[in-house]
């Protein structure tokens, strides 16, 4: 029952949530803001996790395929289809759900426990389309852009840790990430990111919006935000790689 | 005006407010008293709309305001202001923006024109030079004044305080009494304010409504609650050993 509780008020905060702005010029200035906090601040601890990753499946293809059957361009080749495929939008998703979901849960939780939340709505304000419609949309425009950034440094890292550790030629990695390409990995990771950010912006936001009590409430608010959003990306990881690739 | 009718309201099966029936003047200091736990704040989150009633009326000027639709609604509450205990000030803005958030949202003001009503506001209620200050650079009965400031930019027919003076000093609680009394009569306000300070009773009450667990005990001026023999109000009025001393003095 508690279960069918949440899901309703879920989608009765998103009715809320997904309707006409007051004023698209503050619509816009928040999205930017929004853009700001949640896209740009995300870019550097993509780019580092990035980096790393696309080292380390490198590293560990080169181990594993240790064998002359195996030619070394396959390193390349599977560390992009790792990249492309998981890392770069379902591993880069549950780090923004971390990231981005506890700054959104808490940030919301706060302005409800101090009654700011009250105070846009006594105003006469929708306050859940003016908090977290700018957070949708900005999250929703810039992820994309974080997965496809995380795609090229991820294959930067790679290739450095190839090159460096002496697994492989720098022709036959560039060799292996071109081969036998498939240029649709690309839109379903994208696709993957877009509904991933959209299930981590609405759901935090609605354990934020529903928050009440204290500094400790809003806490756990947090925490049940960063769970449930990523609990909800591995669900949804499995539907659409099977309705996507199948 | 404001016309209670009969409201009540519960909680998870528990009635906190209960049958409830009050007129709020216009141009006048509603006040509603009562212990911490009464009901106050329930009930006055309840004649905003911020609960939704169980049963009763909410009459705004003979518009019933608890059966309009989310967007009359919306319409009603840019007549409304309200100053709630905290202040509720928005963090990421400054002073001069939280004033201006609502002339943003609801004017077609330009920039100058919202800088120079949220100016007025702000110096109407005696803040000059913090303009560009954060809520948590100001003291606590700063924030208290910009919200009324807030409160006020677009002139509101209704303007409802949240224990206004709560957690500050004896002074200052009673300058920030004294401005909602002034604003009140200034904009022809219907305001009503929830309080358990006896001093801002004595300072600003000009109507007072007691409530005791949820109920109605008691109606009436500032003058006659010294007179009243409900024993429940005795006991709230002279709960402290000040009160009762003067109590005894005077007789």
């Amino acid at each position: 029952m508690n279960l069918f509780f949440h899901i309703g008020r879920y989608f009765l905060l998103l009715k809320k949530v997904f309707t006409k702005p007051e004023k698209f010029k503050i619509f816009y200035k928040e999205t930017i803001n929004e853009i700001d906090k949640l896209g740009i601040n995300s870019i550097s601890i993509v780019a580092i996790i990035s980096v790393f990753m696309g080292a380390v499946i490198t590293i560990q293809t080169a181990y594993n395929t240790e064998s002359p059957i195996y030619p070394a361009y396959l390193i390349g080749l599977t560390a992009r289809d790792t990249l492309l495929l998981e890392f770069s939008s379902t591993i880069v998703a549950l780090i923004l759900a971390g990231k981005i979901g506890s700054n959104i849960s808490s940030e919301i939780g706060s302005m409800r426990v101090t009654e700011q939340i009250d105070a846009l709505e006594i105003m006469g304000v929708n306050s859940a389309n003016y908090l977290i419609l700018p957070k949708i949309t900005a999250a929703v425009l810039f992820a994309p852009f974080l997965t496809l950034m995380s795609m090229v440094i991820g294959l930067f890292g790679g290739w450095i840790a190839g090159i460096s550790t002496g697994v492989m030629t720098s022709q036959q990695y560039i060799y292996g990430i071109q081969y036998a390409f498939i240029p649709y990995y690309i839109t379903y990771s994208l696709i993957k990111i877009v509904i991933f950010v959209f299930l981590i912006t609405t759901i935090s936001s609605y354990h934020g919006y529903y928050s009440y009590g204290g500094a400790l409430d809003v806490g756990r608010s947090s925490t049940k935000a960063v769970v449930h959003s990523s609990i909800f990306i591995l669900l949804f990881n499995v539907i659409l790689t099977q309705l996507l690739l199948s | 005006m404001i016309e209670i009718q009969n409201i009540s309201k519960s909680f998870d099966g528990i009635e906190v407010i209960k049958d409830i029936n009050i007129v709020f003047e216009k141009g006048k200091t509603n006040l509603i008293i009562g212990q911490s736990g009464s009901g106050k704040t329930v009930l006055l989150k309840s004649i905003v709309g911020l609960h939704d009633i169980d049963k009763g009326n909410i009459l705004y000027d003979d518009i019933v305001f608890n059966t309009l639709d989310f967007e009359d609604k919306k319409q009603m509450r840019q007549k409304m202001g309200m100053l709630f205990q905290g202040g509720a000030l928005f963090d990421s803005n400054t002073v001069e923006e939280n004033v201006m958030f609502p002339l943003d949202m609801f004017t077609n003001m330009n920039f100058d024109e919202k800088r120079d009503r949220a100016n007025e506001c702000l110096k109407r209620v005696n803040i000059v030079n913090a303009n560009h200050l954060y809520p948590d650079e100001i003291s606590g009965g700063m924030k208290k004044r910009v919200a009324i400031a807030r409160a006020i930019a677009l002139n509101p027919k209704y303007l409802f305080c949240d224990e206004p003076n709560s957690g500050l000093d004896p002074k200052t609680a009673i300058l920030i009494d004294n401005l909602i009394k002034e604003i009140t009569v200034e904009y022809d306000m219907t305001t009503v304010v929830n309080t358990h300070d006896m001093n801002s009773v004595m300072e600003i009450g000009d109507k007072v409504m007691f409530i005791h667990n949820g109920e109605k005990w008691w109606e009436g001026t500032r003058d006659e609650i010294f007179n009243t023999e409900n024993e429940e109000l005795n006991n709230f009025i002279f709960a402290s050993k000040l009160s009762r001393k003067i109590r005894d003095l005077e007789k």
